[in-house]
């Protein structure tokens, strides 16, 4: 990886990918990727929840990992591929984890929802079949004051048996 | 308070060599910043003094994993993901596969790094024991030259540690020396993910004809830095595992460890936790099992 060097305080261009698009900002290096995300481009599913890491509401994808976009300074994502829960429908059409999380209640008032479906996006693809402790697991970064986390659970399960990250 | 990020001065040098000369030329003056799980929490909260930080995440020299003959060395910027996905590593060491399982959810341990953990210096951090265990070694690098150091002696107290301004720690090595130890790790915390311990240990011992041959117990949280208990150790050797050790345990180990009162629990509750802990390593120690 390759990153550009900066040796003063004022904004730089940094280019990633964001839901396959190339995209570049003018950003002070240590803006947070999540607000150049909110902010500048106007994607506003990754959600500020604790902003130290603790809640996952703000979780994206980076170069195919599961990050908290939070504590992600923007210059380290200069070059990175980065998927937010915009870059997950076609269109209106959700994806097959998208409308389990509908089927089974994986969603109430919808400001973990991004971030759980980005972190179960993540786990499906690391380990398409998962035991219920496996999804506990990949989704325990994950805080989630409505459901009780048993439908979120649900929801990645019957996923992953309708064969989603296989 | 929000930190204003024009106020800071962030630098991606790209390689080992050109990060090394930075510090060099201004030794001090930067705060590097891996994946940020520690340093970009400071951050948020206004709580970082750095004003000008130096990003060694992604530099490549730091983020290997070599397998050498009689040794693994982690380069420093390993992330806990990359560490328990490695299968030598992860065989060989189970301690530190566990604590890289307890280090935070899924999201942290894809940025969260054992350097990272190293120089934050928690009294807390899930990894530390088992290195304390496992006797790892520290390669620090500097444009001057590097040096190893055994990493029980690089913590001198709380938050300080033997590192010069110039310097990073290039990895962390680990010699498959207790491959017929059993192995015991326990976290107790108020819950297993994300949630900083109330007390963790790691522990390897060796057990023959019911007695204690070799044994080795590192504690977090109970005391300014990551604890090996030495003394412990010490009156434990020798001894027959049999119930009238368990009270020699637990005096021995209330004697070594210094816990105190903070927002996670007390200093009571620690110290009669570690006792547990280490009777309950003594009894699988004594089972021949496993426990982690």
């Amino acid at each position: 990886m390759s990153l550009p060097v900066t040796h003063d305080r004022r904004k730089c261009e940094i280019s990633f990918t964001v839901n396959g698009v190339p995209t570049t900002v003018d950003a002070y290096p240590m803006e947070r990727l999540l607000d150049v995300l909110r902010e500048e481009l106007g994607l506003t599913g990754a959600k500020e929840g604790c902003g130290e890491g603790e809640c996952g509401s703000c979780s994206v994808l980076m170069d195919g990992r599961l990050v908290n976009s939070c504590l992600v300074p923007v210059l380290q994502a200069s070059g990175a591929n980065v998927v937010t829960i915009e870059g997950i429908a076609q269109g209106a059409n959700l994806d097959a984890l998208q409308e389990a999380f509908l089927e089974f209640g994986g969603t109430q008032c919808g400001i973990c929802t991004p971030g759980m479906v980005m972190a179960a996006r993540y786990l499906l693809s690391k380990n398409p079949h998962p035991t219920t402790e496996e999804i506990q697991e990949g989704l325990s970064g994950n805080l989630c004051r409505c459901t009780g986390y048993i439908q979120i659970f649900d929801a990645v399960a019957n996923a992953a048996r309708r064969g989603f990250g296989a | 308070m929000r930190s204003d990020p024009a106020e800071y001065e962030l630098v991606a040098p790209g390689n080992l060599q050109a990060a090394l000369s930075l510090l060099a030329n201004d030794p001090g003056a930067w705060l590097p910043i891996a994946g940020g799980t520690d340093v970009m929490v400071q951050y948020a909260a206004g709580n970082l003094p750095a004003r000008k930080l130096l990003s060694i995440w992604g530099l490549p020299e730091l983020r290997q994993i070599e397998v050498l003959p009689g040794e693994i060395r982690i380069g420093a910027g390993c992330t806990y993901s990359e560490l328990r996905e490695h299968k030598t590593l992860t065989g060989e060491f189970p301690l530190l596969a566990r604590a890289a399982r307890w280090t935070g959810g899924i999201a942290n341990q894809n940025r969260g790094t054992l350097g990272g953990n190293i120089v934050n210096a928690s009294p807390a951090a899930d990894s530390l024991p088992s290195l304390l265990v496992y006797e790892a070694e520290l390669i620090l690098a500097s444009v001057r030259s590097e040096r190893r150091m055994p990493y029980r002696e690089f913590h001198t107290g709380y938050k300080k540690m033997k590192l010069a301004p110039d310097e990073l720690i290039r990895a962390i090595c680990l010699q498959p020396r207790f491959s017929t130890h059993v192995s015991y790790a326990r976290k107790v915390g108020a819950r297993n993910a994300q949630a900083i311990s109330k007390i963790c240990i790691a522990a390897l011992g060796k057990a023959a004809g019911g007695l204690v041959e070799d044994v080795r117990i590192a504690l977090g949280s109970v005391a300014p830095i990551p604890l090996r208990l030495v003394e412990t150790e010490k009156s434990l050797r020798g001894k027959r595992i049999e119930p009238a050790l368990v009270r020699l345990a637990r005096e021995a180990v209330a004697a070594e460890i210094r816990p105190i009162d903070d927002i996670r629990s007390t200093a009571n509750y620690r110290s009669i936790v570690a006792g547990n802990l280490v009777v309950e390593f003594l009894q699988k120690l004594g089972a021949g099992r496993n426990f982690t």
